[in-house]
């Protein structure tokens, strides 16, 4: 089998299971709408705040934040079926394939972030639904494929930890990893008005640069300087996270 | 019946303490929410309408406990529906106990449990924020309505475990915590929601358990504030502890 067919082939099983198990989507769309819509309707009046520089739409402003736990929840469940499938035995069969390994990350991380796009059109539509201005075709290309490529650097963290823990037991530890890189970021106000740890701490995590690529086109105009960064931090998180996931995988029964 | 309430509430204790990874999210992730709106949202406390606080972290900490003790609430649920799934319970039930014990036993556990939460807590904000401004009366008074609030709360996920009999139903009700959460005035005062979840909030008996809570920790909102948080727990608990009885019996005559 070549790589052409073995990513799509991985893909398409993780794929299966939304078809199979509709159930098993649910959290991932349910608990991000959940708190989009209720961080917006409880702290709606901080936009009367001068930091926010007349923005009057606070769901518009935590919309992207929702956007970003969705690909959290999802790399978070990628690494919680792996590990299912390490423990029944699945995965040591496909080890024995005549596969490259990279490949099976490859397979892993291309479903994680198909997957994202689930939670993704939710979000959105619900956020629409709720009087969210429409963003844009090409603001919402944009943030659709950030949102996929922190999707596979969620589903990387979430290999690592099966691959260390064998156990879907690990499941919070998946999870946690994403909340608090989703959250400790500009997530509820802008960046000026964070105290000056939360400053500090968002200033170095690349996640903030993500959320604001994603967040631009939805409360102002796309900018090449909020646009590259965020594709930077992107594949610069992602390269470092799918390193440590593939040198996993190669000791991975050796 | 009190020795069986005792006993059983003593091997909820040790099973719960044995399995660290139970109860860390119960700490876990309030924590790391009261950080970030506290470090986030630090300003709103010059909104026009904020009540006087000595931080917008020592506000914070009620809505941090209030969701600490909710998600208890799941984690018993969780515990007692295991329990159903593995057979434990049928042991239990053949036991020579009164059944309400069985009941009583959980809840006392949950009110223990609570207790460490409430510790947890208020021992951050010694740390990061102002301690407790009216003293140690006012610490009681908090571990008061929290310890009270768990055992309304850990009702809740007994109903559920024993109408659903599954760990993955109760599992399911997760995201409700934050719809609850969300729906009362424990992250911001009422007066600064917005339309409609304000009105809402005001019949959510949360937002009475928060501010009661909150009141002896900033300081502001004095006894009547305690009193209503107080009722608030009371009410609940009483009221999903009858709950979780009536749904014990309902089990036991089904089979």
């Amino acid at each position: 089998m070549k790589g052409a067919q073995v990513v799509p082939a991985l893909a398409r099983r993780a794929l299966n299971e939304i078809l199979r198990v509709p159930g098993a989507a649910i959290p991932g769309v349910l608990a991000p709408t959940v708190f989009m819509l209720g961080i917006s309707a409880v702290f709606g009046n901080v936009t009367q705040l001068p930091g926010f520089n007349g923005l009057d739409d606070y769901l518009a402003f935590v919309l992207p934040v929702g956007l970003l736990q969705g690909a959290g929840f999802t790399g978070a469940a990628t690494g919680v079926n792996l590990a299912r499938d390490i423990e029944q035995g699945w995965f040591d069969r496909l080890l024995l394939a005549p596969v490259s390994r990279p490949l099976l990350l490859a397979g892993l991380i291309s479903s994680a972030s198909l997957r994202a796009l689930i939670p993704t059109t939710t979000l959105v539509a619900v956020g629409l639904l709720f009087g969210v201005k429409f963003p844009g075709i090409v603001e919402l290309l944009i943030a659709a494929s950030l949102v996929m490529l922190l999707a596979a650097c969620t589903a990387c963290w979430g290999t690592i930890i099966a691959l260390k823990f064998k156990t879907q037991q690990a499941a919070p530890l998946m999870q946690i990893g994403s909340f608090v890189a989703v959250l400790f970021t500009a997530a509820y106000a802008p960046k000026q008005m964070l105290q000056p740890w939360l400053k500090g701490v968002a200033t170095v995590n690349p996640v903030n640069y993500v959320l604001t690529g994603v967040r631009q086109g939805f409360i102002g105009n796309v900018t090449w300087a909020d646009t590259w960064p965020a594709y930077l931090a992107a594949f610069a998180l992602l390269t470092v996270l799918a390193s440590f996931a593939i040198r996993g995988l190669m000791r991975m029964g050796r | 019946m009190i020795s069986a309430t005792l006993a059983l509430a003593s091997r909820a204790l040790t099973v719960a303490l044995r399995r660290p990874q139970y109860l860390m999210p119960m700490l876990v992730f309030p924590s790391l929410l009261l950080a970030v709106n506290s470090g986030g949202l630090s300003q709103a406390q010059n909104l026009p309408g904020f009540p006087p606080v000595p931080s917008f972290f020592d506000f914070q900490i009620p809505a941090a406990i209030s969701q600490s003790l909710l998600l208890g609430g799941v984690g018993t649920g969780i515990a007692v529906a295991l329990e159903l799934e593995l057979g434990f319970f049928e042991r239990l039930v053949a036991a020579p106990i009164p059944r309400s014990s069985i009941v009583l036993g959980r809840l006392l556990a949950a009110a223990a449990i609570a207790a460490v939460q409430v510790t947890w807590f208020l021992g951050l904000g010694m740390i990061f924020g102002h301690g407790v401004a009216d003293g140690f009366i006012g610490a009681l008074a908090v571990y008061a309505i929290g310890c009270t609030a768990a055992v309304g709360f850990a009702g809740i996920g007994l109903t559920l475990a024993f109408r659903a009999g599954n760990a993955s139903s109760v599992q399911g009700i997760f995201p409700l915590v934050f719809v609850v959460l969300f729906l009362s005035s424990a992250f911001f005062p009422v007066d600064l929601l917005t339309s409609p979840v304000n009105e809402i909030a005001r019949w959510n008996p949360l937002s009475y358990i928060a501010t009661g809570m909150r009141a002896p920790i900033i300081g502001y909102g004095g006894t009547k504030a305690f009193l209503e948080g107080l009722a608030a727990a009371a009410g609940v608990a009483i009221f999903f502890g009858v709950l979780a009885t009536h749904a014990l019996h309902r089990r036991l005559r089904m089979g």
